[in-house]
């Protein structure tokens, strides 16, 4: 009974605090000094189109390799968890798991193709449309969920995975460091040609990192999604 | 204030995410099974991301994207910097999103773990954990 009256007062209070938010009160006439300084500079300083992507990237981009960092110990932490020695499943025989079905089968073959170039589409326009390296690793992590899905007895190679993800998270911190040896600081996307505002080849080394970032992603999210099977060795 | 009055102040996307919150809330405190907490987690994320976004919104502006819907001429950066909402909340809640998806990976596979050690999957039989 004391536990039901604690948690709905703690309810109760974080719904009087979130009330002046639903109540409009929170929505600016315009955007504060930063905001304003991000949208202005964000094309003339980087060539930008996406000012979203331009802030992840290179404003904050430090943030974003301290993300990927913690999306790395998160699969890390996933695939030590859910080896089959760990979930007591030891030597023993796996079981049989019941074959897909031939729709599965045949919409996998029809896709995933189509999947990972969408996912390869959303990445390297992320300085130009909605999307980025995040969106697109999702969209190619979907492609290869839908594989398994199909084999069930299948693993993604544990080696490409890990080539991907170390090489690619490699190469952006090079990217950074090269940014800060050529332009003014680490991660400055200044470091390559900044090219004409919302052509392909544009905003400098932005594409690039963001690119790196979609394949790091991707192979992340296709290691949790390998592991989640829970009969990895 | 009249009743009309009162809900055409309400900002839909920051009253939903508060609803999403609330419930969030509810489920981790409430709900004894770990993996109904982990997927409470997951949506009172949802709504703090909802929240966060809303406070970006400005009425009658769009997304922080140059291009000919927002510049006309793709040169007039002040002019199209008035045209585009709140950029930081939007880059905000796009690592926030991609952090969710791995937090709550991780803590499914706890929770399978545990469940697999034989522990039961109600946060009640882990008593003896309490610090």
């Amino acid at each position: 009974m004391m536990r039901r009256v604690l948690v709905f007062l703690a309810v109760a209070g974080l719904a009087w605090a979130l009330l002046p938010l639903a109540l409009g009160s929170g929505v600016p006439e315009a955007p504060g000094a930063l905001a304003t300084a991000y949208l202005t500079d964000a094309p003339a300083d980087f060539g930008a189109a996406n000012i979203v992507t331009a802030i992840v990237v290179s404003y904050r981009g430090f943030d974003t390799l301290g993300e990927v960092a913690v999306l790395f110990a998160a699969t890390a932490g996933v695939g030590a968890l859910l080896t089959r020695k760990r979930l007591g499943l030891g030597d023993a025989e796996p079981e049989a798991k019941p074959a897909a079905t031939e729709i599965l089968v045949t919409a996998t073959g029809l896709l995933t193709g189509l999947l990972v170039m969408f996912g390869v589409y959303i990445f390297l326009h992320g300085h130009l449309t909605p999307g980025g390296g995040f969106q697109g690793g999702v969209v190619i992590a979907t492609a290869l969920l839908l594989g398994l899905l199909a084999r069930p007895e299948s693993h993604l190679s544990h080696g490409i995975l890990a080539a991907v993800e170390s090489l690619s998270g490699a190469a952006y911190v090079g990217m950074g460091l090269l940014g800060a040896f050529l332009a003014w600081g680490f991660l400055d996307p200044r470091a390559l040609p900044l090219g004409r505002i919302g052509s392909l080849v544009s905003a400098g080394s932005i594409p690039v990192i963001y690119s790196l970032i979609g394949l790091k992603v991707g192979a992340e999210l296709s290691g949790i999604l390998d592991a989640l099977k829970g009969d990895r060795e | 204030m009249s009743l009309l009055e009162f809900v055409s102040r309400i900002n839909p996307v920051a009253a939903s995410g508060a609803v999403l919150v609330l419930v969030g809330v509810w489920g981790v405190l409430a709900r004894p099974n770990l993996f109904k907490i982990a997927i409470a987690t997951s949506v009172m994320e949802t709504g703090v991301n909802l929240v966060i976004l809303s406070t970006g919104y400005i009425r009658g502006r769009t997304a922080p994207i140059l291009d000919s819907a927002v510049a006309g001429t793709a040169t007039d950066a002040a002019g199209a910097a008035a045209r585009m909402t709140d950029p930081v909340p939007q880059a905000l809640v796009l690592t926030a999103i991609v952090i969710g998806l791995a937090v709550t990976a991780l803590q499914l596979s706890y929770a399978v773990r545990l469940r697999a050690a034989g522990g039961g999957s109600s946060i009640e039989s882990y008593g003896d954990e309490k610090w």
